[in-house]
Parts: C-alpha cells; sequence; structure tokens
C-alpha cells in the first residue's frame, strides 16, 4: 500500500480529527446511553444541522448556527427529561421533525449552489482544516476533562438523578451540562461526519461498551476507543474506495456495535459470573 | 425524648393540577421513629420529599435541623438527610457495582473535586456489612434481588452519615420474611446510630411494633396521630382506607398467619 498520502496534511488533519472527534463523541455517547436519552442526542443534531444551515443562507458562520440551535433544541428538551417525564418522546419526535424540516427549508432557501450545505449533511472529513482540528481538540479536552473532574457527581447522576439530589449532588446542572456539551461536541463534528450521520458516532461506540463491562470507567475507556477505531478504520475505506467518510465512520462503529453485542457477556445470564469484569476497587 | 429536628408548618404542595398536600404540620423531635400509612395519594411521599427539600411547597414552611429549608441551602441540607427512596427497577446492564452504588453516599459529604479516601471506602464495607451485603459488594447492582436492592439503599443512606432517615415504603413488592427482615434492620439502625425516622409503608404487618409514633394520612392531610397501639384500631383503618371492618379484620389476621 502506498503510504505517501500520511505525508500530506489534509490527511493528517483528517487523522487527528478522528481520534479527537471519535473521543469527543464517545464520551458524550456514555451519558446518551446511560441516562437513557437518545432520542435527545438525535434531536439535537438535526437542530446542529438546521443550525449551521441557517447560518450558510444568511451568511454567517455555521459553527455559530449549529451551537446555538443545538442549544436551543436542548433548552426545550432538557426540562423534559429533568422532570423525568414519562413519555417525551412524543414532544422530542415533534421538534426532531421541524428540525429537519427546517434544515431542508433552509437549503431551499439557499441561493446558488447547494455543495456546501451537502457537505455538511453527509461530512468531509479530508477536507477539515488545521482550525477543524484545534476546535476539535479543545472541544475533546474539555469535554474529558470535566468528566475527570466531575466524575464522581456524573456516576451518580447517570445512576439516578434524585438519588443524586438526595445526597446534595446538583444533578439539574450536571444534565444541563452534559447537553451543553452535547450540542459543542455535534458543533465541532458536524463537518466531518455530517448533520445526518453525527449521532451514529455518538451512540454507536457506547452502545457497544455497555455490551462489554459492568465499570463505568472501562466503558468510557471502550468507548473512546471504538470511537477512535471507528474513525481510522472508516476514512481507510473512504480513502481506499473513494467515498465519502461519514459514511464510512459511521457503518464501522455499526459494525463494532454488532460485534460487541454478539460478544457480549452481559447477553448470558451466568455470564458475569465466571469472569471478573468489575475493577476490584480494594 | 430529644429537641425537635423536624417541624412542618402548614405545607401545601401540587404538582401540576394536582394538590399533595393540603396544609399539613408536624413536628418530630430528635430520636423519633414515626411510622407514616395511608392510602395511595395520600401525600406520604410528598411529605418525606419536603422535609429533604426536594418536593417544593406552594405555600408553608419546613425547618429542618435548626434551618428553614429555602431553595438555597437544600443541597447542604440534604447531606444530613439520608433518603430511601421507592424501589425502581435497575437496568441489570447498568455498569456498577454495589460497592460503588453504596460510596455515592459519601459524594455530597466529600464536596467537588475530592476523591473517595481509604476511609470512605472503610465506611461503605462497615455499612454493607450492618445491612448483611458484604459478601455481594463487586456484584453488579442490577443483578440484585429487590430485597438486596432495599439493602443496598439503606446502605448507602448510611453511608451518608444522616442525621434524619427518610424511607419511603422500603418494603413494598417484597416477600413477608425480606419485609419483616427491613423493618427490624431500620429499627436496629435507628437505635444504634440514633437517628431520627420516618417510615412511609403500605405494610401494617410489622410495623407498628417498630414505631414509637404513627401518623395517619389521607388525601394530603394528616388524618391522625399518636402511639401505634391507639391508633390503629380496626375501625380507625376502615375509615382510613375506606374499607368495611370486616374486611380490615380478615386483612389483618392474614398477616398475623402469615408471620407465624
Amino acid at each position: 500500500m502506498d503510504l505517501s498520502i500520511f505525508g500530506y496534511q489534509f490527511m493528517q488533519n483528517a487523522i487527528l480529527s478522528t481520534f479527537l472527534g471519535g473521543i469527543a463523541c464517545a464520551t458524550i455517547g456514555v451519558f446518551v446511553v446511560l441516562m437513557h436519552m437518545p432520542f435527545i442526542g438525535v434531536a439535537m443534531s438535526h437542530a446542529a444541522f438546521a443550525g449551521a444551515l441557517l447560518g450558510l443562507w444568511l451568511g454567517f458562520s455555521p459553527m455559530i448556527g449549529a451551537f446555538a440551535l443545538s442549544l436551543a433544541a436542548a433548552a426545550i428538551i432538557g426540562p423534559l427529561a429533568d422532570r423525568g417525564e414519562l413519555s417525551p418522546e412524543t414532544s422530542l419526535g415533534v421538534i426532531f421533525s421541524l428540525m429537519l424540516g427546517l434544515a431542508f427549508l433552509f437549503m431551499g432557501l439557499m441561493p446558488g449552489t447547494k455543495s456546501s450545505a451537502l457537505e455538511l449533511l453527509w461530512g468531509s472529513i479530508l477536507t477539515n482544516t488545521r482550525s477543524d482540528v484545534i476546535f476539535l481538540g479543545i472541544v475533546a479536552s474539555v469535554v474529558v476533562g470535566l468528566v475527570l473532574a466531575f466524575y464522581k457527581e456524573i456516576q451518580a447522576t447517570i445512576f439516578h438523578r434524585d438519588m443524586a439530589r438526595s445526597v446534595g449532588i446538583s444533578a439539574t446542572l450536571i444534565l444541563y451540562g452534559v447537553l451543553f456539551l452535547t450540542g459543542a461536541t455535534i458543533t465541532v463534528s458536524l463537518r466531518s461526519i455530517g448533520g445526518l450521520l453525527i449521532f451514529s458516532l455518538i451512540l454507536n461506540p457506547a452502545a457497544a461498551a455497555y455490551q462489554l463491562t459492568y465499570s463505568m470507567k472501562r466503558m468510557f475507556l471502550l468507548a473512546a476507543g471504538f470511537g477512535v477505531l471507528s474513525g481510522w478504520i472508516g476514512l481507510l475505506f473512504s480513502y481506499l474506495f473513494n467515498i465519502p467518510s461519514g459514511a464510512t465512520i459511521v457503518v464501522t462503529s455499526s459494525v463494532i456495535f454488532l460485534l460487541a453485542t454478539i460478544f457480549s457477556p452481559k447477553r448470558k445470564v451466568k455470564g458475569w459470573r465466571g469472569k471478573p469484569l468489575l475493577e476490584g476497587q480494594k | 425524648m430529644g429537641a425537635t429536628v423536624i417541624k412542618i408548618e402548614n405545607a401545601v404542595v401540587a404538582y401540576r393540577e394536582d394538590v399533595a398536600l393540603r396544609g399539613v404540620s408536624l413536628e418530630v423531635k430528635s430520636g423519633d421513629f414515626v411510622g407514616i400509612i395511608g392510602p395511595n395519594g395520600a401525600g406520604k411521599t410528598t411529605l418525606l420529599t419536603i422535609v429533604n427539600g426536594l418536593g417544593r411547597l406552594l405555600s408553608g414552611r419546613v425547618w429542618v435541623l435548626g434551618n428553614y429549608l429555602t431553595a438555597g441551602n437544600g443541597h447542604s441540607l440534604r447531606k444530613k438527610v439520608g433518603y430511601v427512596p421507592q424501589v425502581e427497577r435497575i437496568d441489570p446492564r447498568m455498569p456498577m457495582s454495589v460497592r460503588e452504588v453504596v460510596m455515592i453516599g459519601r459524594y455530597g459529604l466529600l464536596g467537588l473535586f475530592r476523591r473517595p479516601g481509604k476511609h470512605d471506602w472503610e465506611i461503605v464495607d462497615e455499612v454493607l456489612e450492618l445491612v448483611g451485603m458484604s459478601h455481594l459488594t463487586q456484584r453488579p447492582i442490577g443483578h440484585l434481588s429487590g430485597g438486596e436492592q432495599q439493602r443496598v439503599a439503606i446502605a448507602r443512606c448510611l453511608a451518608q452519615e444522616p442525621e434524619i432517615f427518610l424511607l419511603d415504603e422500603p418494603t413494598a413488592s417484597l416477600d413477608w420474611k425480606a419485609q419483616s427482615g427491613i423493618i427490624e434492620l431500620v429499627r436496629q439502625i435507628h437505635d444504634s446510630r440514633y437517628l431520627t425516622t420516618l417510615f412511609v409503608t403500605h405494610d401494617l404487618s410489622a410495623l407498628p411494633l417498630a414505631c414509637d409514633r404513627m401518623v395517619l394520612m389521607k388525601q394530603g392531610l394528616i388524618w391522625g396521630e399518636g402511639s401505634p397501639s391507639e391508633l390503629l384500631t380496626d375501625e380507625n383503618l376502615s375509615q382510613l382506607y375506606d374499607m368495611p371492618i370486616s374486611e380490615v379484620k380478615r386483612r389483618r389476621e392474614e398477616v398475623t398467619l402469615a408471620e407465624l
């Protein structure tokens, strides 16, 4: 195989982008999976997509539009999730379809060529610039840093929000913090992965890790590993077969999830007994 | 009997259009073991949640451990109030061990940016031993039975080293042997740790023996208050649960037989 391609800056940017985006997205994914809010992430990623298109149409930065609209979606969704509504899916379904509708409306209203809009839809990691990498690096560092700094508060909130509140932890603040970070992660990954596919990179690695361990720390590490692996394998296939990178990354992450589900020890009723799946704390 | 530690003054709480408490007043002294019973929707759980500041008052005041509860001091007061909520199904794949779940009880006390140390893990192991769960410390929390999960919830509450102990139907959906085991455990902990305990339940069988005082609730109001022997008559229970006296008698006999 000709490896000279790795000498080019666009490829180095793409490799770094998948590494940083994989870590950020998968870490956020652990919250999404364990807090049972996959639909919230879907609604927010489509809101970001609509916001980016609004930016393109009106001539301001798509990143600002994406961040603003995903946070607006979080502001509507957050209280529903926080109150533990029995079926927030109905409201989320309305928001999700509204955002997708707005995205296509902005795309339709946009004058001239739609190539930049389509790029946001499918993602094009090979056109990432050094500033994209820097943004991804900042967000990935913030996400990982906050998880490390507030690990115990996050762990308690994930386990049971009311219980976390009852021991004096600000579970509401943690929940909104998670939604804010989700918005930021989606925004900086949008151009690389694409508005329609970004949510798979959030959900799939974490869902795969969820199948394999009974330790939350290990779940964060495995998810980040799967996120990076999905990005790199996807990038390789994208380059080899000249196909959209967002699609190959998402398909790879889905295959990893499928394999994790097939080989999950959690599927076997007593599988955990034989193996020390938990970290020894003593 | 000790000094007053909880004073609820004319508390009114509503969830959307449903009024859960309609002007409830109650005083609890240090060391009291108070049993709270009543039919569904009587406001029992809400009464507990206004003591730990999770419930929002429409009007009235709640005084806990020397302070009136406000929006600002709820977090700090909650650290001294242990709360065992109603049993909820825990995701069997939840990536947390029994020991980690009990450690959550220490998190509020530890405060931000401090990790649990050796002393904290020792306390966790000690309370797990106390509730008879030391053989299951490394097991995933979602793999426990209902009774075991309740014991873990009690251990988590004790790891918090609370002064007030709030239990919301800890015996619900357990078999009668597990029920009496939990009630005995709670009473033993209450005595040995000098706690003030509020115990909400539907289970009339063993609770009266454990309680010093009973509070009967109905339709968001306190319907009766006093010692178990004077309050828990067939006539009172018949009126409380809107049930014929003969039915109350029959059920109480069944419960007594089950305990034999």
